[in-house]
């Protein structure tokens, strides 16, 4: 168990039978009153932020979490299995559990997966992928406006934006965050 | 005390040129340290990584506050005088906990019992008791358990005293004080521009439950109900670019105050919030010894109820009470909050050296 005085940033612990992550946390200590701490806990699963006191004397509970390193290997069914970096385990993980993550899926891209009592809860790519854009309408020549964009579908399946100069077969960075055309690879 | 202002001149063999200026003078002089402490010739310690530029600046600004508000007050009238921090008893508040220490009174003697003093507002009270006029003190005042971005264990605290004065000419003092460091009467803290124009708001400490917690009927629940719902759900929500007085608390939450003739539920206390932090406390003080005896006595049953130690009755405080206290006003002012305020520092641990 923790005490109220081991609280500090990234401490995870499970509470109504979920994992949270303290955001942020202040000690607050009227002149007259009680002692408590103040937190902003993020739910490890859904992303939800809530705030919640603990007074002094008050115990958390730990939390069985951790990330692992893991590579995409392929699809399967509705499944995607993922190859554990160092203990080289595979395991499915469903699309429920990857959410938009699963729109920059390629194969062998390492993710860190985050493991609550034992099974994947979130998946995480790399802020910035580099992809090959496998369609799109021919590029406009001499437009190197960033401002007027185009579709374009990437290797993993996802249509993004990438402006109207950009080719067919071209690789370029995508920011997975927002989603964002970054530019194209550099030779 | 010298202040290096910059590096002039480089020359390994004999030392460097700097500019140092004298603290208060207006022109630098120009020197030459003849034995450096270079970077590369020792470690540096945890000291000198905590001691950089910035800290060094608000340690000078904290400096210059202590001796304005020193001036402040003589010029006002006040006797600085000092108080005890090592005592036999540190008061019975329930929530506010000493820090024990043990004494050998004098060689060979079996060691007792002392507190660090919680606040020196039981002494002062004993010099009012003895014709003192107004008096202020700057304390080192000690609290177990209090640790976070606002609290030191110990810290620095400015109390002052008005005798034969009523507890509302505090809140001027509290406003002449401030407006006496920062002239501008305007200071920026973590990106808030605080107006200090007086008069600052006053607003009861039911009524803030009620307009800003959304309380409906605070009076019917229980002082330290109040208080957490006060300290979770109004004080982040005051007016961050105003100081805002909270007056008029429930007499539970006041054990060293007297209750307002007007109202007797309510305390003659108020409290000052700046920035965002509890500032000062300020009561109109209870001079009734019984009354204050009875107080001090629940007070530590209701230690005992929440399994802490009870705490030994101040009878030299009491004693004081009983000969005839003048009615007074008096207010604690954390200095250490102060000072992170007027020097925009988001961490207590950012205004101390140490």
């Amino acid at each position: 168990m923790y005490q109220t005085s081991d609280i500090k940033k990234n401490l995870k612990i499970k509470m109504d039978n979920a994992p949270w992550t303290v955001v942020e946390f202040l000690f607050v200590k009227p002149g007259k009153g009680t002692a408590f701490t103040r937190t902003t806990l993020r739910n490890l699963k859904t992303g939800r932020v809530i705030e919640r006191n603990f007074r002094s004397g008050e115990t958390l509970e730990p939390v069985d979490v951790e990330t692992r390193e893991a590579m995409f290997m392929y699809k399967d069914g509705e499944d995607y299995v993922f190859m554990d970096n160092s203990t080289y385990d595979q395991f499915p993980v469903s699309q429920e559990v990857l959410g938009d993550s699963s729109r920059w899926l390629v194969d062998n891209m390492n993710c860190h997966l985050l493991f609550y009592e034992g099974r994947p809860i979130t998946a995480e790519v790399p802020n910035f992928i580099e992809i090959e854009i496998t369609y799109c309408e021919p590029a406009v020549k001499g437009n190197t406006s960033q401002n007027a964009t185009k579709n374009a579908t990437i290797a993993s399946g996802a249509t993004v934006q990438v402006p109207l100069f950009v080719e067919e077969g071209t690789i370029i960075k995508i920011d997975t965050r927002t989603g964002e055309y970054q530019g194209r690879k550099s030779k | 005390m010298f202040r290096v202002e910059g590096v002039r001149d480089r020359d390994p063999s004999v030392g460097d040129l700097v500019r140092v200026r004298s603290t208060g003078a207006s022109t630098p002089l120009a020197v030459t340290v003849v034995h450096t402490r270079h970077p590369h010739d020792y470690p540096a310690t945890a000291d000198h990584r905590r001691l950089g530029p910035a800290l060094w600046r608000r340690l000078e600004r904290r400096a210059e506050l202590l001796s304005a508000i020193r001036t402040f007050f003589e010029t006002d009238g006040f006797l600085e005088v000092d108080t005890p921090l090592l005592v036999q008893s540190a008061g019975t508040e329930v929530h506010v906990d000493p820090v024990h220490a043990m004494l050998t009174p004098h060689a060979g003697a079996p060691r007792e019992p002392r507190y660090l003093i919680t606040s020196p507002e039981l002494s002062m009270k004993r010099l009012l008791a003895c014709g003192s006029g107004p008096i202020f003190t700057l304390a080192k005042v000690f609290r177990d358990g209090e640790r976070g971005r606002n609290h030191r264990p110990e810290f620095t605290m400015l109390e002052w005293y008005r005798p034969w004065d009523r507890y509302t000419t505090l809140m001027s003092d509290c406003e002449r004080l401030i407006n006496a460091l920062v002239p501008a009467g305007q200071v920026r803290f973590v990106g808030v521009d605080i107006d200090l124009k007086p008069p600052w708001p006053r607003l009861p400490f039911y009524e803030a439950l009620q307009t800003i917690a959304g309380v409906a009927n605070p009076e019917r629940m229980s002082a330290d109900d109040a208080l957490a719902a006060f300290a979770t759900d109004v004080e982040r929500h005051l007016d961050p670019a105003r100081p805002t007085f909270i007056t008029d608390y429930p007499i539970e939450l006041a054990s060293l105050a007297r209750p307002k003739p007007s109202a007797p539920e309510l305390a003659e206390r108020f409290e000052l919030y700046l920035g965002g932090l509890e500032l000062a406390n300020a009561f109109g003080e209870l001079t009734d010894a019984d009354t204050q005896r009875r107080r001090c006595l629940d007070e530590n049953a209701e230690r005992g109820e929440l399994g802490k130690a009870q705490m030994p009755l101040d009878e030299d405080f009491l004693a004081a009470l009983a000969s005839g206290m003048p009615p007074s006003a008096g207010i604690a002012l954390g200095i250490d909050r102060l000072v992170m305020v007027l020097t925009d520092a988001s961490s207590i641990d950012d205004v101390v050296a140490f």
